[in-house]
Parts: C-alpha cells; structure tokens; sequence
C-alpha cells in the first residue's frame, strides 16, 4: 500500500510537471487529467474512498470538461483540424498512457488485494462525513450553496453579453 | 496513516502547490493560467485529506468538498471571463488585457 502511494506520488507530480510545460492547451488538460487520477488513488490510500470517486467524477471529469468545452470553442477552423489530427499520432497519447496504465495496475492491485486493511489506521467511511458535513459544518453547506449560485448567476451574466 | 508518515503526504502537497505557483508565475496564457489555480487548489485538498486520515477524522474530508465546491464556481465563472477575454482581444494572452480602460 506505501508503494501504491509513493507510484501515484511520483505520477502526480510528473503528470503537473507535463502540465505546466506543454504548449498545446489539449495535451495539458491530457495530464492534467492524469494528474488528477494519480490525486484519486492517493486518497484511496490514505483511506479516503468516497472523496477518490468525488475527485474522479467532478474534477477530473465536470471540471475538466469544462475546460475541453472552452477549448474547443475558441479554437475553430483549419489549425485546429490539423492540431486533431497532430492527437491522433501516437506520441502525443502514449505519455498520458503510460502513466494511467501504471494507476491502473496500482488501482486493481488494490482492489483485488482486500482493501480493509488501508494505510490509514481506519478509513473514515462516507457516512461519517455525511453527518459531519450536515451537523457540524452544515452552515458551511449553505454557503457552498449560494457560492455556487452566484457563481451561476456570474458566469450567466458574463456569456450573456457575448451576443 | 500506521505507515506513510504525515511528512510525505504534506510534502506532496507542497510540491504540487510550488508547481502550481511556478505554473501561474511562468505562463501568460489565461488557460494555463486557470489549469495551475486548479492544481494548487487540488494540492490544497491533498493537504486536507492527508490530516484528515492522520487523526482519523471526516472534518479534513468535508472541507475537500467545500474546495470542490469553490473549484467549480470558480472554474465556471473563469472560463466565461476567458470567452469575454478571447472575443475583445482575439488571443489568450492575459497581458493584452492589462491595459483597460474604464
């Protein structure tokens, strides 16, 4: 289990390394992808599943989405039928492949190995942070509400006076 | 956390936020520029999440929520000012942007 979290350390921070230096905004978000994967197993390790799949399904996948959504928006046209077809090459894949396919091993390693016995001394289960979350912290559930509605409302806004 | 000690997780932490940093610092494209806010608010998680497991606590696991939470306003609200930014000035350079007027 210390190897999986170390593996998936060093594939992070290679994975934002790539991030921060490549030119083309697609092959970032490819390893930004990865490095956000390699951010899920480490919470898996550290005994923190259901924030694992949180991190999968919003970040690595709303949020991310988003971003492909704005970038494939502004870039239309020839160059960018020309940058897809430069994706489709094998080198401009094989980086972000390998890398997950290390995470997959890890991932089905562990799974496959009985997951009880975690890194952590215990791992905190989802219910548990589901009555933190609506006790303790509930004032702050109501402002992570109107924080995202005026985020809704800002973002609104803001594509409205595009036309 | 009985055998990865509190120090590497922390530690991973800051490293991804130092690359976040440099990230924001090095790059003048808005878009590169978002990528490494995400990066240094997902480290900031990390770092949550690591204390949380160190004393067995959910408290470190609901505020990765709250950052998630904040995460996607954020995202949604920056990446509508990147299409304002892109339609004024036709380029993602944020210092085309720093002379405004008004």
């Amino acid at each position: 289990m210390e190897l999986a979290f170390y593996l998936a350390s060093i594939v992070a921070i290679a994975a934002t390394i790539m991030v921060i230096t490549r030119v083309n905004a697609v092959h970032a978000l490819l390893y930004l992808v990865v490095s956000l994967l390699a951010v899920a197993v480490i919470f898996y390790t550290l005994g923190a599943p259901f924030i694992a799949a949180l991190e999968v399904i919003i970040y690595a996948g709303a949020i991310m989405v988003l971003f492909i959504f704005v970038i494939m928006m502004l870039n239309l046209g020839k160059e960018s039928e020309q940058q897809e077809r430069k994706l489709l090459k094998p080198r401009m894949w094989i980086g972000p492949v390998i890398l997950v396919v290390i995470l997959a091993v890890e991932f089905l390693f562990m799974v496959t190995s009985g997951s009880p016995e975690m890194t952590a001394a215990r791992p905190v289960e989802p219910v548990e942070v589901g009555k933190s979350l609506y006790t303790t912290y509930l004032i702050g559930v109501e402002l992570a509400a109107m924080l995202l509605l005026a985020g809704l409302v800002g973002a609104f806004h803001l594509g409205r006076k595009l036309r | 956390m009985a055998s990865i000690p509190i120090e590497h997780g922390l530690m991973l932490a800051g490293v991804l936020f130092s690359l976040g940093v440099v990230g924001l610092l090095v790059r003048r494209n808005i878009i590169f520029m978002l990528l490494s806010i995400e990066i240094m608010l997902n480290s900031a998680g990390l770092a949550f999440i690591v204390a949380g497991a160190r004393w067995g606590q959910p408290d470190g696991q609901v505020m990765f929520m709250f950052i998630l939470a904040m995460a996607a306003a954020e995202v949604a609200v920056g990446l509508a000012l990147v299409l304002l930014l892109y339609r004024q000035f036709k380029t993602l350079d944020v210092d085309s942007a720093s002379k405004m007027r008004g």
